[in-house]
């Protein structure tokens, strides 16, 4: 196990949650509810404070002067390494809530398997992300189960969104030679492992929302190695406009 | 949306705190994700370790007009605080 690949690790799961807060952070004050909108406040909240550990830990391991800013606002968007599915666009408040239930899943049952990792910075970030991660998986897969067996409407609506995610969910369990290593070192999780831990929340949650994936699919895959969607572009142009049009700026 | 949920009360017992005290309301289609909301809310600065929800309509409040029936009698009976007893320090705070 190499210290890049610790590195490429770490802005894997900086990446994923920089990129998915700043995705959620997009509805406050457009939440559907007062009590909706502060919930999803918050969950972009714990995102970015996940991404200040996990982008600062990467920063001091690439030994130069960069640091979780610089990695989140002065990088394009060949160099970010967060899975398609997070960048998937907000949509409806319902294909928000599946994109956030399928990334939760695949989250906390790497985060549960992190807290054993044998490099213990990786474990304490795991530790302190874990009890975060658990109450954002109980809240979406509670949302998905009433609005998938909710009204027509909404069923309708969830199982759209479903569709419409699931071919970016292949990729959260493939393994490169990054994380081959790094399970091989006991540092990160046997992704396989990984994947059946999701099978069964996944399995269970939309069973109970009267919901079914599509059969076959082609799975999207590159975000680990920098390819995205079109849509990473124009959240990054957001996102770090300030930063690109005056660097260093700050409050 | 919101106008269709329920009102609810919120309760939340704070770090240091006995009792439960009203923090305020919100609106939740059922107790379950009273709960949730009140935790989103009302709990991010880190104020409670417990919360109750109860449905506004399930408070019985005492009517504003029958405020001097209720209340005036005891306004003249000062005899009642328990001010005028001296308290063993035994008996902790009151």
């Amino acid at each position: 196990m190499s210290k890049a690949a610790l590195k490429e690790f770490s802005l894997r799961m900086g990446d994923n949650c920089l990129i998915l807060g700043q995705r959620v952070s997009a509805w406050c004050g457009h939440g559907p509810a007062l009590e909706e909108d502060i919930a999803l406040a918050n969950v972009s909240l714990d995102l970015i404070g996940q991404t200040r550990m996990w982008l600062g830990y990467a920063a001091e391991l690439s030994g130069k002067k960069a640091t979780a800013d610089t990695l989140a606002f002065l990088r394009d968007s060949g160099e970010f390494r967060n899975a398609l599915l997070v960048e998937q666009p907000n949509g409806d408040i319902g294909q928000t809530l599946m994109r956030q239930f399928l990334f939760d899943a695949w989250h906390q049952a790497m985060l549960e398997r992190l807290v054993q990792s044998s490099e213990p910075r990786v474990a304490e970030i795991a530790q302190k992300a874990l009890k975060e991660v658990a109450y954002h998986l109980e809240r979406a897969a509670d949302l998905v189960v009433r609005l998938g067996d909710g009204t027509a409407e909404s069923r309708r609506r969830m199982q759209d969104a479903l569709d419409l995610l699931w071919p970016y969910t292949g990729e959260l369990f493939e393994a490169d030679k990054v994380e081959l290593s790094l399970a091989k070192a006991g540092v990160a999780p046997n992704l396989d492992e990984v994947r059946d831990a999701w099978n069964r929340t996944v399995d269970r949650v939309l069973a109970d929302a009267t919901l079914s994936p599509p059969e076959t699919v082609w799975m999207q895959t590159g975000g680990k190695s920098g390819r995205h969607t079109e849509h990473l572009g124009y959240l990054l142009a957001e996102m770090q406009v300030l930063q690109r049009a005056h660097p260093g700026a700050a409050w | 949306m919101s106008k269709e949920w329920p009102l609810w009360e919120v309760f939340i017992r704070s770090q240091h705190g006995v009792s439960h005290r009203h923090v305020g309301s919100l609106h939740a289609p059922d107790a379950e994700m009273a709960i949730r909301n009140a935790r989103d809310v009302y709990t991010r600065r880190n104020e409670g370790v417990s919360i109750w929800v109860v449905k506004a309509g399930d408070i019985t409040a005492s009517s504003p007009g029958e405020k001097g029936p209720l209340f005036e009698p005891a306004n003249s009976k000062v005899y009642r605080h328990a001010s005028f007893y001296d308290i063993p320090d035994e008996a902790g705070p009151m």
